[in-house]
């Protein structure tokens, strides 16, 4: 098993990581301090004080203004809009004397009593829903300590070299390799976003979960506009689905699927005809994570309790996966969808499941691994650094596997008390023919007091992998790593699986494990 | 409703079984539906174990029972409907006499009526059920008016009930045609049906139960005004008296009983509940997908195979079929793929691969021409027209005698509602200018590939004002004065203009209206020439190459156009709690966005290669965008 101990020891502090040349990590003194590619995606600094963020909430601005009694008629018309049936029987138990029969304000107080009793009862067997809407998506983010991020989200377009950046402030901004203009995409219910991704096989759509809404951007790549109108923008919402904290599109562009933790079903949207089709699964109380593996075929989701399920999307359906300690955190997949990685929260493991069939082909739905396999110990590990002594290892936030399958990133959390326990990024280098294959490849660190908060793939990079991350001093670094793939270029036919062709033989007889006996 | 395709092998083998399917679950849906309805229609708050055990009794009871064997021949009847007045393609009314055309028809008119007596039958049903008041229609007085004590008495409450029946499946019908319930839609996510009908009953009980409060709201008001017409009726033909000792129901006090109101409600509900029930399950069957072999090694059986049921026309549903088929293999299925790409095994010809590009293409270039008409004729009399009456495809006696003769009213009031325009053909003898003025088109040449060999009647082009065959005599411009002045004469009249102004963006839902199987041919065929990269071993794929590739640039730059006009981009009020089938209406933004999808996914694919294909400059401009992601 692969262990951080087998980890060349992380740099001193005031050493950046650069980029990777001969199988070894470079590092330098600041970011710029090495020779330019031929387009270089900019580094970008976001710092905290610019942005200012819209932390209040609408109905705190109540304050501001003055008193004004309407009748209870009204006032139960704007209750029921703002909060629904409870807020409805709240306001009818307070009106005052005289305004309603006494029988309904006993009434509705009493089935005030009662809702709150049952979904104290509902809170306690799942306890997420008890967060406010702020916390709960900070807590299933994918971002590290995402409410105190500037950097909120951050997707690289699927073809192009162009990139959107959510930021604190509730904008996006789009840099563009081929034009210098910068649009900055601002909507009403663009509250805080917790994920975006670009529609593949398309140019213009930017998919953004919101607070209580999807919005579908449409920003034409040809305008030389820096404000996109609100009415470029589709929104998208469904009654109960909110907050929106993951998203994924289908790598053929047909459809999007979205998943909020109050909400046991995902949602399936067709975005141009705006509807959607829930798929519901009652059990783990809400969906927090999404995946889609890259050809198409099958789907990660993961809930607020301790279980996941794998769909497959030709006639969605999904097995699940109990996990034993707590929820899953992460996952990623391979770029031929056979390997799924994921992370169990409370647990120092990355865990591999294998998918041996090709589905489609037979309707049946047959996963292939009947457990998962861990491949990656990150307990953790102490490093002697000139500084003195350094320990990583920890939990994962958050998982990325380049398009190429030849480099992984981890972000560990670390322990935001204690200095000497930073969170970082451990880079592994990893094969998944003939068999999978997991080995170290070193620390990615970034300027001195920066802790990395998201990272991402460049999903088309010729020389090798580029990685982003952003970090808490509001900075995005790109940083390359050149090699050579060992399969030669692949071409990857948008959502199109190939002939199954027979690659894992070897793996299928007895429990030999899946990852290299070179690791352990 | 007996079209050429209902006797075709297709029809019979798969579409009437899945029917019947349909149908014989919904029978098995009926005892609990009617259990619950014997339940919640007998509720008591106040004594819940009377409540219950009154009704574990009833359930047991003949008449509940008997209610089963009505409601199952109903049930069977409205399957029957359901399964006689589908359709793939939805018709869409442009105008409101367009709509009250379709309501008028003699069709829908018998639909109406069979909805408006199974209505009833099931209210009858639902008052045994209920019992208590509402049982007979007839009983004995309850007052002694002066030794006639045997007297029989109408008994209003049934009545009341039978009558909600009839107006409730009234509105069924009425509603169905007006939101085009018969509409089938195909989603883009496949389910299996246990799976998609549990996901679908909620919103099919909560639909029926706000449609049967609105239907209810609407009835009480009809009978408040005109319900001693019936009432009358009835105690004439049947020697009844009317019971003076109770309210009558068309007085506010008399419908001011919320036991009756309830019962009415739940009435309602349950009757809705179980034909919507019906319809969804009809649709979930129709709707699967159905597997055609791509190819056959027995000759006989050749005529199931995909290619040639794609090139057929008949029945809609088969294509409809056929094209989702295809872009399922198209996506998911590599071996599937490979008898598309493969060759006839005496002579080595890509038999397969032909017929199925030709037939997307020539669907391709169907709409590129539909729309290039549209364009036309929008563009020159500022206002679409008829394109609508001539895509309706089921358009029948009655509804075009209306339309034809109102064609030439529809085309007034727009000029002189708006300001007058002087290119308007109707001008004098002034032609409109642009028509002649307009240069060629990029589509007018390049459409005229060989592969766009079906010939294609484009309707819409009718309406064009040919110059030539106009002659100024004075007799004609006499004519031609008094048509004028009627038409000025009906335009100033407020209902008329109600009726014929063109509803906003429905003459662009019309053209759009059967997308669906452009957006299947577009997916199948982007899909089956991504995966020809690697997977095409002859090279079956690259004879046709830049033939697809320019019929999707060109329907690309027609559909750029089309969205440029006033309408066609303002999307209709979505609701999330509603049954009705809109999907219809957002047709041509699904279409849109397919397109594009369906040319990236090409250049995506080949990359660089694409620019060794043979096209013309302007295509090839239009391709560098796509391969530069400016689109």
């Amino acid at each position: 098993m692969c262990s951080l101990a087998l980890f060349p020891s992380p740099l001193p502090d005031g050493q950046v990581t650069l980029y990777e040349s001969n199988n070894e990590l470079v590092a330098g003194t600041s970011l710029d301090s090495y020779q330019k590619q031929e387009w270089d995606p900019p580094s970008l600094l976001f710092p905290r004080d610019a942005l200012k963020s819209h932390s209040h909430l609408e109905s705190s601005s109540k304050a501001a203004f003055l008193d004004h009694k309407d009748t209870l008629w009204m006032r139960s018309a704007g209750a029921w809009r703002d909060a629904g049936l409870s807020g409805l029987f709240e306001e009818i138990a307070n009106s005052s004397e005289g305004e309603v029969p006494r029988w309904l304000t006993v009434g509705s107080g009493f089935t005030l009593a009662l809702l709150r009793w049952f979904s104290s009862f509902h809170g306690s067997l799942f306890p997420h829903l008890t967060l406010s809407t702020e916390d709960m998506v900070a807590e299933f983010s994918q971002a590290l300590n995402w409410s105190d991020c500037a950097v909120r989200g951050f997707a690289w377009h699927p073809h192009t070299d162009k990139f959107a950046v959510a930021l604190l402030d509730d904008s996006i901004r789009i840099y563009n390799s081929k034009s210098a203009t910068c649009p900055t995409l601002k909507h009403r219910l663009q509250r805080s976003v917790s994920a975006l991704q670009w529609k593949p096989l398309c140019a213009t759509a930017l998919a953004v979960a919101c607070h209580n809404c999807l919005l579908v951007w449409h920003v034409d790549p040809t305008s030389l506009s820096t404000r996109p109108s609100s009415g470029c923008a589709q929104v998208l919402s469904h009654p109960g689905h909110s907050p929106v904290t993951s998203i994924a599109w289908a790598p053929s562009g047909s459809v999007l699927i979205s998943a909020s933790p109050v909400d046991t079903s995902m949602m399936v949207w067709d975005v141009a005809a705006e509807t959607c089709v829930p798929l519901q699964r009652v059990g783990g109380g809400g969906v927090t994570f999404l995946s889609w593996s890259p050809d198409g075929s099958r789907v990660l989701a993961a809930t607020p309790s301790a279980l996941f399920r794998v769909w497959e999307t030709r006639m969605w359906t999904c097995e699940r996966w109990p996990c034993l300690k707590g929820r899953c955190q992460t996952g990623c997949w391979s770029p031929d969808g056979s390997h799924l990685l994921f992370s169990v929260k409370g647990e120092m493991v990355i865990y591999a499941l294998t998918f041996t069939d090709s589905p489609g082909e037979p309707l049946g739905f047959s996963g292939g691994a009947k457990a998962a396999a861990i491949v990656a110990d990150l307990s953790e590990t102490s490093f002697q650094t000139p500084q003195g002594e350094v320990r990583i290892g920890g939990e994962v936030q958050s998982l990325a596997w380049d398009p190429r399958g030849e480099r992984l990133a981890v972000l560990l959390k670390g322990d935001s008390e204690t200095p000497e326990r930073p969170a970082v990024i451990a880079v592994f280098k990893t094969r998944s023919s003939p068999v999978f294959e997991l080995l170290p490849c070193g620390f990615v660190q970034g300027e001195a007091g920066a802790e990395p908060r998201m990272i991402q793939f460049h999903p088309n990079f010729s020389n090798g992998a580029l990685l982003t991350v952003c970090w808490s001093n509001g900075r995005i670094s790109h940083t390359p790593f050149y090699f050579v793939s060992a399969g030669g270029p692949q071409i990857r036919v948008g959502g199109s699986p190939t002939l199954p062709v027979p690659l894992f033989r070897n793996m299928e007889n007895g429990d030999r494990p899946l990852f290299s006996d070179l690791c352990s | 409703m007996f079209s050429p395709g209902q006797n075709h092998w297709f029809i019979h083998k798969v579409i009437w079984w899945r029917a019947a399917a349909s149908t014989a679950w919904s029978v098995l849906l009926l005892p609990v539906t009617t259990a619950l309805f014997v339940v919640v229609s007998r509720a008591s708050l106040f004594h819940p174990i009377q409540w219950i055990s009154e009704s574990m009794s009833l359930l047991y009871g003949s008449y509940v029972i008997f209610s089963l064997l009505i409601l199952t021949v109903v049930v069977l009847l409205v399957g029957f409907f359901n399964l006689e007045y589908y359709t793939v393609v939805p018709s869409i009314p442009c105008t409101r006499i367009a709509l009250l055309g379709k309501v008028l028809h003699p069709q829908q008119f018998v639909h109406s009526l069979a909805h408006c007596m199974m209505g009833m039958v099931v209210a009858w049903c639902a008052s045994v059920m209920i019992g208590g008041r509402y049982n007979f229609i007839a009983s004995p007085c309850t007052e002694d008016r002066g030794g006639t004590a045997h007297q029989m008495c109408l008994n209003e409450y049934h009545l009341f009930l039978l009558l909600a029946g009839a107006f409730i499946g009234y509105s069924y019908s009425l509603l169905g045609v007006v939101r085009n319930m018969n509409y089938v839609s195909f989603h883009t996510v496949q389910q299996f049906k246990y799976l998609s009908f549990k996901g679908a009953l909620p919103l099919v009980v909560k639909y029926s139960a706000i449609q049967s409060l609105y239907s209810l709201r609407n009835y009480c008001i009809f009978y408040f005004f005109l319900g001693y017409v019936p009432r009358a009726w009835i105690c004439t033909t049947m020697n009844l008296h009317k019971n003076s000792s109770l309210n009558a129901l068309d007085t506010v006090a008399g419908l001011l009983d919320f036991s009756l109101l309830y019962h009415l409600w739940i009435s309602g509900t349950f009757l809705l509940v179980i034909w919507y029930t019906t319809m969804l399950l009809f649709k979930i069957y129709i709707s699967e997908v159905y597997g055609f072999p791509v190819h056959s090694s027995f000759s006989e059986e050749a005529y199931q195979c995909l290619p040639a049921i794609l090139s057929g026309k008949e029945p809609k549903i088969l294509k409809f079929l056929a094209l989702q088929d295809l872009a399922l293999l198209s996506q998911h299925s590599p071996s599937r793929r490979q008898e598309v790409f493969s060759l006839s095994q005496p002579g080595g010809h890509p038999h397969n691969w032909t017929a199925i590009c030709k037939e997307c293409l020539s669907l391709n270039n169907d709409l590129t021409q539909r729309l290039m008409a549209y364009h036309e004729v929008v563009s020159s009399n500022g206002r679409a027209k008829s394109q609508c009456t001539s895509n309706d495809q089921k358009s029948t006696s009655s509804e075009s005698s209306v339309a034809s003769g109102m064609e030439e009213l529809a085309k007034t009031p727009w000029r002189l509602a708006g300001v007058q325009d002087p290119f308007s053909p109707w001008y004098g003898s002034v032609q409109s200018p642009h028509v002649t003025r307009r240069g060629p088109k990029l589509w007018t040449s390049s459409t005229e590939s060989p592969l766009n060999g079906s010939p294609l009647a484009s309707p819409a082009q009718a309406p064009i004002p040919t110059p030539a065959t106009h002659m100024p005599g004075f007799l004609s411009l006499w004519v031609h004065n008094r048509q004028e002045q009627v038409k000025n004469f009906l335009a100033k009249r407020v209902l008329i203009m109600y009726l014929f102004n063109k509803l906003p963006e429905a003459s662009s839902q019309a053209i759009f209206a059967d997308s669906q199987a452009h957006i299947w041919a577009l997916e199948g065929l982007s899909h089956l020439v991504a995966a020809s990269y690697t997977e095409d071993r002859f090279g079956v794929v690259q004879t046709t190459f830049s033939s697809i590739l320019s019929s999707m640039l060109v329907l690309q730059e027609a559909v750029d156009k089309h969205f440029k006009l006033p309408h066609a981009s303002s999307k209709p009020i979505r609701s999330s709690f509603s049954l009705e089938d809109t999907t219809f209406k957002t047709l041509r933004f699904a279409l849109r966005a397919a397109l594009k999808t369906a040319i990236y996914r090409i250049t995506t694919t080949f990359g660089q290669h694409i620019h060794a294909v043979q096209m013309s400059a302007e295509h090839r401009k239009r391709l560098q965008q796509f391969m530069e992601y400016k689109e």
